[in-house]
């Protein structure tokens, strides 16, 4: 192999002639090449593109490693696993662990949390960066859309950590929420005691957070539909909703079904580490969800075997998710994520 | 419609292409849009604002309730407090190791995984992509990686368990692949004939000219390394490793009582809301300043690689 590059590196290019065969793939012949590459065997790509192997071998190393181990390691959720015992349990239990998370009511008030808060999530957050973004794309002055846009994309870079200490900063009894209330002569209100105010707290930080992002896609989309369109409906007397209703949201449709089915894949996974700070024993009757349940069982009162049977549902319950959102959308609208 | 409608339909549309433009109802919508836009902006600097003016303030001042966009009795003992504290800047430090490591680790793994992924003819390249795009729909879940990195890798209280489990963003991945994928081939293969091999190629044709795509990528994984907690919550457990996020996360925690304090606060008198805003804000300072620079860069190499893909 080392001696046919030094030969490709020395022919002058514009010496005409026969070229070296396999100089790593690029000096060969386009059709003989295409020809090549349906017949290959491993053998023949490898030493050709051993190269472009290199490329991969980290990258799918740390794949298996990271992301393919745990996969593996939720074989947990069937054995008992003893802290210093195997790392992959000790003996098979069967489906004992999701028997018991199914049989606990206290499983079942944090099962109904999250979907009732990953439900609302979707509901309101998923429509807003659209209408967000329609706004942003009638604005006429390019500067006022730059400010916002600069304004909007803002939160997002904020670790959740200072997300949730300006929440938290907010709703405090001394905070401005309280404040705004006091002008109404409403007495102020410790909102992170209430478990009833959760939700709406957490859709609302949640927003204001994601929303200007979310539009980021949808503004890339809007760009590629043609004005010939608008003219066209223009003329034929479309109103401007009438516009927005039969060209603009039809020519950003396959971004709103991509980007719902991944949202409604994530949707069991709703703000964990948002959730994990701002939530208090006082509050989780509403704000205990899947993930904080399962990390107080299974990090901190080291219960790996149950939580673990827990993360498993719930990483099967998105992945069904994301294949029947896919599944609906391919039939219904023609548009899907593969 | 037939022929003979042609020639008033012409005159209608002239009208009409003259009138739109200057209707009552448009300039009406565009106001009130102008409005509503301008409204959201204000509601979204708000808590910023109201972070900086709670900085400057004095504690009572704040927990009378009396401070909203303007700072109220002004000082600057907190800053000086809080830039006194020799763990706050061990734990800044730390995160600024952490963030070039785990963004070079990253990004090295990023781009040569992205452009080997949109070499269309490389044998196994679908397997590739595959088995990269499903851990985008199931995981390990938390406590299978926990034990992963804790006990089987043993990374525990070491920067590795930072810096390594997140490095690959399969979202980024497939962002500069689709922009990889954009390159026009004439020209790798011009390269080609001008004897360089693969790596010359990548590195002194593909690199210089994806310069957008990876400043993006770059401020993408360090604003999540800047910006993350959690990893050093579950595997760090010396005070002297801990990230500037989890030195804000335990004020935090310590001061809205509810939530268990995990023994990192040496002084458990009341925090109040004017250290946590000094705290906030030294943590955000370095995005807030480098984010108008990179903005530009970061929209279009969103979109470059969002509109193909």
């Amino acid at each position: 192999m080392a001696h046919q590059d030094k030969v490709a590196e020395h022919v002058p290019p514009a010496a005409g002639g026969p070229r070296p065969a396999a100089a790593g793939g690029w000096a060969i012949d386009h059709r003989v090449e295409q020809k090549l590459h349906h017949k290959d065997s491993w053998g023949i790509a490898l030493r050709r593109d051993w190269r472009i192997y290199t490329f991969v071998i980290v990258p799918v190393l740390f794949l298996l490693v990271f992301r393919y181990v745990p996969m593996f390691g939720n074989i947990i959720a069937f054995r008992r696993f003893r802290p210093g015992g195997s790392p992959i349990g000790d003996e098979w239990v069967g489906f004992q662990y999701f028997d018991m998370f199914i049989h606990n009511p206290q499983f079942w008030s944090v099962f109904w949390n999250t979907v009732i808060l990953g439900g609302l999530w979707l509901v309101i957050g998923f429509p807003l960066p659209i209408i967000l973004a329609l706004m942003l794309n009638e604005l006429r002055s390019r500067k006022l859309k730059r400010a916002i846009q600069t304004i909007s994309y803002l939160p997002h870079f904020l670790s959740i950590v200072i997300v949730a200490g300006i929440v938290l900063q907010l709703v405090a009894v001394d905070g401005s929420v309280n404040q705004l209330l006091g002008v109404f002569g409403i007495d102020p209100i410790p909102f992170m005691q209430r478990p009833e105010f959760f939700r709406a707290i957490y859709v609302i930080s949640e927003a204001w957070q994601t929303v200007g992002w979310g539009t980021i896609l949808y503004l890339a989309a809007l760009t590629t539909i043609d004005d010939q369109l608008y003219e066209a409906a223009r003329i034929d007397g479309a109103n401007r909703w009438k516009q927005t209703w039969h060209i603009t949201l039809p020519g950003i449709r396959p971004t709103i079904v991509v980007l719902l089915i991944l949202n409604i894949g994530t949707f069991m996974a709703v703000g964990f580490e948002k959730v994990l700070i701002l939530q208090n024993p006082l509050i989780y009757s509403t704000a205990d969800v899947l993930n904080t349940y399962l990390f107080r069982v299974g990090i901190q009162s080291g219960q790996f075997s149950y939580a673990t049977a827990i993360g498993l549902f719930e990483s099967v319950i998105g992945l069904v998710l994301v294949l029947s959102a896919n599944f609906t959308s391919r039939k219904l609208v023609g548009a899907s994520l593969w | 419609m037939t022929e003979l409608d042609a020639t008033p339909d012409i005159v209608g549309i002239r009208t009409s292409l003259t009138q739109v433009k200057d209707t009552t109802g448009t300039r009406v919508f565009r106001v009130v849009n102008g409005v509503i836009l301008t409204i959201v902006c204000a509601v979204t600097l708000y808590p910023f604002v109201n972070i900086v003016a709670k900085a400057f303030s004095a504690e009572s001042y704040i927990a009378a309730g009396q401070v909203n966009l303007w700072p109220r009795g002004f000082n600057l003992t907190t800053f000086k407090a809080v830039m006194g504290d020799s763990m706050f800047w061990t734990n800044y430090r730390n995160t600024v190791v952490y963030t070039v490591v785990g963004t070079a680790i990253a990004m090295v793994l990023t781009t040569t995984f992205a452009y080997a992924l949109s070499r269309k003819h490389l044998r196994g390249r679908n397997a590739f992509i595959g088995m990269a795009v499903f851990t985008m729909f199931f995981s390990g879940g938390l406590i299978p990686n926990y034990i992963l990195v804790a006990q089987w890798l043993s990374m525990r209280n070491t920067i590795w368990a930072i810096v390594l489990p997140g490095a690959i963003s399969v979202f980024n991945l497939l962002v500069m692949k689709s922009f990889f994928d954009g390159f026009p081939a004439e020209l790798e293969e011009a390269a080609a004939l001008d004897g360089m091999s693969t790596y010359g190629i990548f590195f002194r044709v593909v690199l210089p000219l994806s310069k957008a795509i990876i400043a993006t990528m770059i401020l993408f994984y360090a604003v999540t390394q800047w910006n993350s907690w959690f990893g050093a919550f579950l595997y760090l457990d010396k005070k002297n490793l801990f990230p500037v996020m989890m030195y804000l996360r335990n004020l935090i925690a310590a001061a809205s009582g509810g939530t268990e304090v995990t023994g990192n606060m040496d002084d458990a008198v009341q925090i109040g809301a004017n250290i946590q805003s000094v705290t906030m804000l030294l943590t955000v300072l370095p995005i807030i300043c480098v984010y108008p620079f990179i903005q530009k860069y970061f929209v279009s190499g969103v979109m470059l690689g969002s509109v193909k893909g």
